[in-house]
């Protein structure tokens, strides 16, 4: 990665050691030093990746295309890695992972997120019609697997469909800006010409880098693409013959992508696809009938849910969560729900189905719930 | 009890629906309003920290900067600590605002205190012998409480209590009383009990007694007296908050009975029977962390407090409905009701007990302190 170091990053490296020592901790405590350096700056922070929307733009009428500068605590990324990215909306904190889709060769004071807004997404829709440039948000450092292996293929195929395109477009500008000399088979699906995000510019590269293969693949209608309808195995012979000998990264919604998992693995090529799963919306179940199990992931216990409070049924399975009143006004039995929905035994009412807080003793499992206990 | 008879069992039923309904409604409607609120406190608690702890090392400016360090210690403790530890913002699932991991600028530790005060107080609320608040193991507070010579005391302890009123909060949980009176707790488990307190309370006096004296050189010593004056101010403000909740002269306690089959509609009762609220500008419910509203944070003790004076006139007219007293005054005619009685329970009641005999050994207890 290119080292890109302005004055005013130099100057909050030093700034960030006197922050982080000891003394300024004692000084804060028991607050953090964070929570005083907000007075100063919202994106400051001793630990903590924080980020300016510098740039808004919407590719296409159900995206948006963020540019962020993040603060010196952030480390860079490989492409195909994803962030955690978190914003409040109404007051609540919500996070969600996107994959940047900038070249990391474009410097640590660069990040590029699209994200497309789906009917249910909540926090894809707030970004696309309320993010503004000045908008701060909390990022957590790149994690993943799905990313260029640092000794770079020697043929590459790029496989996505829809918003998928985000981690395979760093994959594409990094290996573009670094002069990659093998070649690149870039197979796209999307519904539409006007729903392909990033269409002008990979149009451009493919005219530019002549290692680089553009197939654009449209299902609906007759359309422009090099390729027609969904992914299926004789489009992909043809169109990529010699795809068994490529290091296929694929990225997409879960219909296409267990398609393309299933002609790799029949081939017996499996090892060579580098796949990131979308993580698909868990269906709405309103059944008042106590259905699924209680897993407890942090003692692995797993318990058939009986339509108990959560902190009843963690007791039987002979775990001793903390707990106080047991009529929700404590909140000593706060715990993370990793997955699942509950009711809340008060209001009747129905959770979120994500990663969450839940006070176990008012709620009950409506289906398979997962709590970090 | 008097109150608690005059309902029937319909009407507890059909009370707790009417606060439930409320609670619910409201918890609907949280959202950016409540979050901004509670970030815009936070941020001028900070300014005013930072802004006093500045002020105390230039001479000049030393008065306001007590003033300020004074002022953002109370908003620490009440509004943001207090109401943060409830949970009442839990629901915002920002890490710095949840009650798991929020700790306030005071000597007890997050975690002691939401044991004795979400737990305990909150759930147990004026219920003898499970309320710990009821005279903190220290004072006599109900007449139900059995008269003993060392609540002759009361009043002094009453003084000390104010002054001192965070490291008391601090031991609290500790239930030095058990060791000291009762014998019903060892010393070895009271040393084991200690430890995450000394631990939490050296850091405090460090910061204010040590840390910072020494960062302003030359002005150590204002530095020093201006933190001894703030944490006062600080603690007897606290304490006098807290004392016109829950025991002015009409405020009830309980007997453990009353805790069987509880239902939800007795327990609101229980809650309103058990606090009482003092009247003021915003200025004055701020500063108070809206315990002002006692009443209300004791039905809905997690809904963000600055909510309690948009539901007051709702409660109010639930309480009237069902004639059940809504107990409200001035903060000094709260203050003296509550003095009155700390004044009347540090003598026997007459009529509890032999008083006679009790007097008796009253009157030899001073002594047997004194030597
Ligand atoms: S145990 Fe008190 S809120 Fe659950």
């Amino acid at each position: 990665m290119i080292a890109t170091s302005s004055p005013t990053r130099f100057l909050s490296t030093g700034l960030r050691r006197v922050l982080g020592s000891r003394v300024a901790a004692a000084m804060a405590a028991p607050h953090s030093v964070d929570r005083y350096l907000e007075l100063f700056d919202p994106t400051w922070s001793v630990n903590e990746v924080r980020a300016e929307v510098t740039a808004v733009r919407h590719q296409t009428a159900d995206s948006v295309t963020l540019t962020l500068r993040p603060n010196a605590n952030w480390q860079g990324f490989r492409a195909g890695q994803f962030v955690r990215l978190t914003v409040d909306i109404d007051g609540v904190r919500r996070t969600r992972c996107y994959s940047p889709a900038n070249s990391v060769h474009a410097g640590n004071e660069h990040i590029e997120l699209t994200t497309k807004a789906h009917p249910t997404g909540f926090v894809s829709k707030f970004l696309r019609d309320e993010a503004r440039p000045g908008m701060i948000v909390t990022l957590s450092q790149a994690d993943g697997s799905f990313a260029l292996p640092q000794q770079r293929p020697e043929r590459v195929l790029l496989i996505s469909g829809g918003s998928g395109i985000t981690p395979v477009m760093a994959m594409l500008r990094t290996l573009c800006d670094e002069g990659y000399t093998g070649r690149i088979t870039f197979l796209h699906y999307s519904n539409a010409a006007k729903d392909l995000i990033y269409a002008a510019e990979l149009a451009e590269i493919a005219a530019r880098y002549l290692n680089v293969e553009l197939l654009r693949a449209f299902s609906e209608g007759a359309q422009c693409g090099e390729l027609q309808g969904l992914f299926h195995r004789e489009q992909l012979a043809t169109a990529v013959p010699d795809y068994a000998e490529a290091t296929t990264f694929l990225c997409g919604p879960p219909g296409m992508m267990k398609a393309v998992q299933k002609v790799w693995t029949e081939d017996g090529i499996g090892e060579r696809l580098h796949l990131e799963n979308f993580t698909a919306a868990t269906p709405v179940i309103d059944s008042t009938n106590a259905e699924g199990d209680v897993r407890f992931a942090r003692s692995e216990r797993l318990a058939a849910n009986n339509g108990a409070t959560l902190l009843d049924q963690a007791e039987a399975a002979g775990l001793r969560p903390e707990a106080g009143c047991r009529m929700g006004i404590c909140h000593t039995c706060t715990c993370r729900k990793l997955s699942g929905q509950v009711r809340d035994t008060r209001t009747g009412q129905l959770s979120d189905s994500g990663d969450e807080d839940i006070q176990i003793c008012v709620s009950v499992p409506v289906g398979t719930v997962t709590l970090d206990l | 009890m008097s109150h608690f008879s005059k309902l029937s069992p319909e009407q507890f039923t059909a009370i707790g629906a009417e606060f439930d309904a409320i609670r619910n409604r409201v918890r609907a409607d949280l959202g950016e309003r409540d979050a901004s609120y509670i970030r815009g406190l936070v941020k001028r608690q900070r300014q005013l920290e930072v802004g006093g702890r500045i002020m105390l090392m230039i001479p000049p400016t030393w008065p306001l900067g007590v003033a300020a360090l004074s002022v953002s210690k109370i908003l620490d403790n009440m509004e943001i600590g207090h109401n943060v530890m409830h949970g009442q913002y839990d629901w915002m699932g920002d890490p710095a605002l949840n009650s798991k991991n929020f700790d306030w600028d005071s000597a007890d530790t997050a975690k002691n205190w939401k044991q004795t005060h979400n737990v305990e107080h909150h759930t147990y609320t004026n219920v003898l012998n499970r309320d710990h608040d009821v005279g903190y193991g220290l004072l006599r507070m109900s007449t139900k409480q059995k008269w003993e010579p060392r609540f002759l005391a009361n009043v002094p302890l009453t003084v000390l209590l104010h002054t001192f009123f965070q490291h008391f909060v601090a031991v609290q949980n500790l239930k030095i009383e058990e060791v000291l009176i009762y014998k019903t707790k060892t010393t070895a488990q009271l040393k084991e009990d200690f430890k995450p307190v000394w631990k939490k309370m050296r850091k405090q006096l460090a910061k204010d007694y040590v840390l910072y004296p020494v960062l302003a050189g030359p002005m150590a010593p204002f530095v020093f007296v201006g933190n001894v004056a703030a944490n006062l101010a600080r603690n007897v403000w606290a304490c006098a908050v807290i004392f016109n909740g829950h025991f002015p002269e009409d405020v009830e306690q309980f007997p453990e009975s009353i805790l069987e089959n509880e239902t939800r509609g007795h327990w609101y009762v229980r809650q309103l029977l058990g606090s009482a609220n003092f009247s003021g500008g915003r200025l004055m419910h701020v500063m108070s962390g809206n315990l002002s509203f006692q009443i209300e944070h004791h039905l809905f003790p997690d809904l963000p407090a600055h909510r309690y004076a948009e539901i007051a006139p709702e409660v109010r007219a639930i309480c009237e409905r069902h004639g059940l007293p809504y107990n409200t005054g001035s903060f000094l005619g709260q203050a003296l009701s509550t003095w009155k009685r700390i004044f009347k329970l540090s003598l026997p009641t007459r009529g509890a007990g032999p008083v006679r005999e009790e007097l008796v050994t009253a009157e030899l207890e001073p002594l047997r302190m004194a030597a």
